[in-house]
């Protein structure tokens, strides 16, 4: 048996979340077997046999794989993953579309965005907006599983020498194709990598205002994020939401500012080490989470927090 | 064409929900339940279609109790055309709950299902999907544009890293992100019609499916507890703080 990892890649390098579900993978335990799929990926998929503890890479290097088309990768899987005990796939925006349909294809319930491995067949994972966790016991023979980057750490990116092998399957569905992409490009770190966020909310007022923000995280190097209440009012693009429909991250530093503390958005962030709240209001739940609160007009406290760091 | 609308009862978005004492599970006695806020923007979707022309009839569906007749009447107040209720007292998962929706689609030949990204209660994000592999359909997950034209269906869906868009043969499923739309909310003499509308029940057992969970919930918790902390004065204290305490800048 053993367990397949699903990498995550821009066909020349691994994405970080990969490298925690490795690590997930390695507490389930067993020979631990990464998927690269893609067009062109042969650079990704030595990248990917390099990380620590992986014994195998197999390759799809094919058209139909490409734009990690969801129902073209599923039957991939689907197809090779009937070998394995287990199959983990990050629960990024690209995981999360085709993994339910690779655990359909099996006639096997999926576990979605697990957080800690308790036994082989045992997980934790968050419900109702993590304000409940949940253990949970999968009696499937092959475990379809998305896993949450931030409740693993990340397996050493060098240091492993795993064969690479070819595999020559070539499934195209033939039901969709891909259009155009349109993504978003920061010199700044990856908001789900980075180790300080600082995140702007509908108190920003407007885009221009985000600024300040940026000027902040450059002097941090640290990433920007926002609320929806700052996305819906179209301050800023859908990539930086933080929450329960947005990205979950869990860096050192959390800096809200002008941010309510909705159950949605704590969701996104509450597992954070560090979080500071700049908020107006003395009384916004935000401030119940917050190791460090500052009651403050954020139009006067932001410019002076860049002064001073 | 034929839009499905699958719809779920879930508690209310801005409860807090809570543990109960004994671990099985969470609190829903005396709770407000609503109909999951995705699916409200897969029904205003559906009927967005219909009021340009693209869709001539829409049905809604639930799996779960009687009670979820209340979210069948809304999703009609709000402009479904009629529904059905898949009734089971069981906990059923996403992939029982497709295997149901499968019948469905069988049955109905709809050219379009839309559903909500994920439900709020679970936070699985799976139902969708699913449907979309047991009925051999293309996926659009995540929509934040639907654009009908002919026998496809472009869909721009909102990833990490900003959009893609792609486009679907028909029959196909699309999942609903935040941004779709706003829904509207019921009129007073749309919700008097909806109850004159018609709304369908049907067993599990008439559609051959069993809901009985495989996955076993073992225990439910609270999360670990973050206490809250101290408030500082001035910007000063702050830097100083995260500089000297916590050792983070
Ligand atoms: C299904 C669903 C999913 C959702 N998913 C998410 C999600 O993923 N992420 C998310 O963030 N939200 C999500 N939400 C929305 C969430 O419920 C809140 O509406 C949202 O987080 C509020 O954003 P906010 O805190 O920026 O705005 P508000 O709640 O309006 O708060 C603004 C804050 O700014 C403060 N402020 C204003 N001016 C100043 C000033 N000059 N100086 C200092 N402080 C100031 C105010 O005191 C206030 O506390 C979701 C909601 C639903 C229903």
């Amino acid at each position: 048996m053993g367990i397949l990892v699903y990498a995550e890649h821009d066909n020349s390098t691994i994405k970080g979340a990969t490298l925690n579900v490795v690590t997930a993978a390695a507490q389930i335990g067993g020979d631990i077997t990464v998927l690269v799929a893609g067009k062109g990926c042969g650079a990704a998929a030595e990248a990917a046999a390099k990380i620590a503890g992986v014994s195998k890479v197999l390759v799809a290097d094919n058209d139909a794989y490409g734009h990690q088309l969801a129902e073209n990768v599923a039957d991939l899987i689907a197809e090779l993953g009937k070998d394995y005990s287990h199959i983990l796939i990050p629960a990024t925006t690209t995981g999360k579309n085709f993994a339910p349909r690779v655990a359909a294809l099996l006639d096997a319930e999926q576990i979605s965005e697990i957080i800690t491995v308790e036994s082989a067949d045992t997980f934790k994972r968050p419900i109702y907006a993590g304000n409940a966790i949940a253990t949970v016991q999968s009696s499937d023979s092959v475990k379809v599983i998305t896993v949450r980057a931030t409740g693993f750490d990340a397996a050493a990116a060098e240091g492993g020498s795993a064969s690479v092998e070819a595999v020559d399957v070539a499934k195209d569905a033939g039901v969709s194709s891909f259009v155009s992409e349109e993504l978003a490009k920061s010199d700044r770190p990856e908001l789900t990598a980075a180790k300080i966020v600082i995140s702007g909310g509908r108190g920003m007022q407007n885009g221009d205002n985000f600024e300040m923000l940026y000027k902040v995280a450059d002097k941090l190097g640290a990433a920007v994020g926002a609320s929806r209440a700052a996305v819906d009012a179209g301050f800023v693009p859908n990539d930086m939401q933080v929450g329960q429909t947005g990205k979950i991250v869990a860096p050192q530093l959390y800096i809200a500012v002008g941010i309510s503390g909705a159950i949605q958005h704590l969701a996104g962030m509450k597992d954070s080490k560090v979080i500071v709240a700049i908020n107006k209001d003395e009384e916004a739940p935000i401030f119940q989470v917050s190791d460090y609160g500052l009651v403050a007009d954020l139009f006067e406290a932001v410019p002076e927090l860049e002064k001073q760091i | 064409m034929k839009v499905l609308v699958p719809i779920k009862r879930v508690v209310d978005y801005n409860v807090k929900v809570r543990v109960k004492a004994d671990n099985s599970g969470v609190e829903l006695a005396n709770v407000k339940m609503a109909m999951n806020p995705f699916c409200e923007i897969a029904v205003e979707e559906a009927v967005r279609l219909k009021e340009k022309g693209v869709v001539t009839e829409i049905v809604a569906v639930t799996i779960g109790s009687k009670a979820a007749q209340e979210q069948l009447r809304t999703a009609m107040a709000l402009g479904a055309d009629r529904s059905i209720l898949i009734e089971t007292e069981e906990d059923a998962q996403p992939l029982a709950i497709a295997k149901a929706l499968k019948a469905i689609v069988e049955k109905e030949q709809p050219q379009l299902v839309i559903l909500g990204k994920q439900a709020i209660d679970g936070d699985n994000s799976q139902t969708g999907q699913m449907l979309a592999a047991l009925t051999g359909m293309g996926q659009g997950t995540f929509a934040s544009e639907v654009v009908v034209d002919g026998d496809k269906v472009k869909v721009t869906r909102e990833v990490d890293g900003g959009f893609q868009t792609v486009e679907l043969k028909l029959p196909a499923v699309i999942t609903t992100d935040l941004r779709l739309n706003e829904p509207r909310y019921a009129s007073l003499p749309n919700i008097m019609k909806a109850k004159k509308k018609p709304l369908d029940t049907v067993s599990a057992a008439d559609l051959g499916v069993d809901f009985t969970p495989r996955t076993k919930t073992l225990k439910v918790e609270a999360p670990a507890a973050r206490s809250a902390g101290i408030k500082v004065a001035s910007v000063e204290e702050l830097v100083s703080k995260l500089k000297n305490e916590a050792k983070v800048i």
